[in-house]
């Protein structure tokens, strides 16, 4: 008889059981042990159909394939170049991945992208922790311009964007700013007006903050529209 | 480091505007507690520049004075920048930035004679007395440089003699005398990026800076140190300016000792 131990939005620990039984199935960061669901992360519990997952608290990104990230140039080779990603191991991006301009061969790659430019792209594949393979093709994907960045959990990144973009759009709409955010937790934007961009800050601070505490889109929207009148 | 946030800086400061919004000379809050671990070590401080926090003690030990200086004791500044403050650091022997920071806290309170060298000589050719002076930085969110040196000062103004007993040093007790702190030297790190100069820098504008000029101020306005970083060089004006933007910031400072 299999048996649920713990409640949805419950606060869990590593080592903790959450079920009994062989009804239940491992989610994202839940393994089996036995006949028992034993959750690896300090985080919530979320329930969906027979399916236990924990969403965690904290914790680094982790590259999965078909995340959109935020990397930072830091090796320029003869056949692409070395990203770094928050990840230990650096990212490669390809040639052919990253333009379908016609490059000659043995020419300079740093003229299109140099060491220190950040760039948005997609993560192809990951053959292991220490091959990931990124590309450029794709809407949004390119060469970011002058702004700031700012780094935050990647656990949080769902929250800040929300569903289907609410969340990030509601904070583009109210200060005006353009922000781009990985799934790595860098943020980059930038506004016409400094004073926008700090209450961008502000307000992706504040999700990031009180992202387990449910109506946060209505706590969101009355925080704006209070401090926009500020302004 | 990278260019799109050099160019974005630089287009923050053509607005008058710093990236959390301060002026150039607005320093972030800045908090001073003293007496964190009185009982490990005889004098301490905490510091916080925004959320820059630095933890400064004071050791007292005795020792032989030097050959060149018989009548005199003596300080030593040690600063390890621990991994846990800011990622970029590493652990194991200490780096450049360490050696160079702990090298700065040492020449203003050297220079600006804070310490009468003469009354921590206990007995001439004898015994001394040594002031161990380690800085920890906990966090590292820019500009450790003034609240290095801030900790450093404040821990000497707690810093009380431990007794003597048999020509040893009972730690448990202490006389409740405090160290012959004489004059009290500050330190303001000016930093010029661009054509602007600022003053209590956080992480990211500290590292697109040209040039900073580290000042050591005495209660008067006197100079007693100096300090040039960074890969540009500064003309004469450019000096005078800093100088007098140091002079006016440390007189600031010294309101939260």
């Amino acid at each position: 008889m299999s048996k649920l131990l713990v409640q949805e939005k419950e606060i869990v620990v590593p080592g903790q059981d959450l079920a009994e039984g062989m009804d239940y199935l491992p989610g994202e960061d839940v393994i089996r042990d036995k006949d028992k669901l034993v959750s690896t992360k300090l985080g919530i519990v979320g329930l969906s159909g027979r399916l236990v997952r924990i969403v965690p608290l904290n914790g680094p990104y982790v590259p999965k394939r078909g995340d959109l990230v935020i990397g930072k140039i830091v090796g320029v080779g003869i056949g692409g170049w070395r990203v770094n990603i928050g990840w230990p191991f650096e990212a490669n991006l390809s040639v052919k991945d990253a333009t379908s301009d016609f490059i000659e061969k043995g020419s300079d790659l740093s003229k299109y992208f140099n060491y220190g430019d950040y760039i948005i792209v997609e993560i192809v594949n990951v053959a292991s922790s220490k091959i990931i393979d990124l590309s450029m093709k794709g809407p949004g994907l390119r060469k970011l311009g002058s702004g700031r960045l700012i780094t935050i959990p990647a656990t949080k990144v769902p929250r800040v964007i929300g569903k289907q973009g609410s969340m990030i759009s509601l904070v583009k709409d109210y200060t005006g700013c353009k922000i781009s955010v990985g799934q790595n937790g860098i943020i980059w934007l930038k506004g016409d007006e400094p004073k926008k961009e700090l209450l961008a800050i502000k307000a992706i601070n504040k999700i990031e903050n009180e992202s387990h505490i449910s109506g946060l889109t209505d706590r969101m929207k009355e925080f704006l529209e209070r401090e926009k009148n500020g302004l | 480091m990278s260019n799109i946030i050099r160019e974005h800086l630089l287009e923050l400061f053509s607005k008058d505007f710093r990236l959390d919004g301060r002026k150039f000379d607005q320093y972030r809050d800045i908090k001073v507690e003293y007496g964190i671990s009185s009982r490990s070590a005889e004098g301490s401080a905490r510091v916080k520049i925004g959320n820059t926090e630095v933890l400064a003690g004071v050791k007292l030990e005795l020792g032989e004075p030097y050959s060149d200086n018989p009548d005199e004791g003596t300080i030593m500044v040690n600063v390890e920048l621990l991994p846990l403050s800011n990622p970029e650091f590493e652990s194991g022997p200490p780096g450049i930035e360490a050696v160079e920071l702990s090298r700065v806290v040492d020449r203003a309170i050297r220079e600006g004679k804070a310490l009468n060298f003469k009354k921590l000589c206990i007995t001439p050719k004898e015994q001394m007395w040594i002031v161990l002076i380690d800085i920890y930085p906990v966090n590292d969110a820019g500009n450790l440089f003034d609240a290095a040196a801030l900790a450093a000062l404040a821990a000497l103004k707690d810093a009380k003699f431990p007794k003597i007993e048999d020509g040893k040093i009972s730690y448990r007790e202490s006389t409740g005398q405090k160290l012959p702190l004489e004059k009290l030297p500050l330190s303001c790190t000016v930093y010029k990026i661009g054509n602007y100069f600022l003053v209590d820098p956080v992480s990211e504008e500290e590292l697109i800076v040209d040039a900073r000029l580290t000042v050591g101020v005495l209660e008067d306005g006197t100079l007693c140190s100096l300090q040039k970083g960074g890969d540009f060089g500064l003309n004469p004006e450019e000096v005078d300016q800093m100088v007098d933007v140091a002079v006016k910031k440390t007189k600031e400072l010294r309101k939260v000792l």
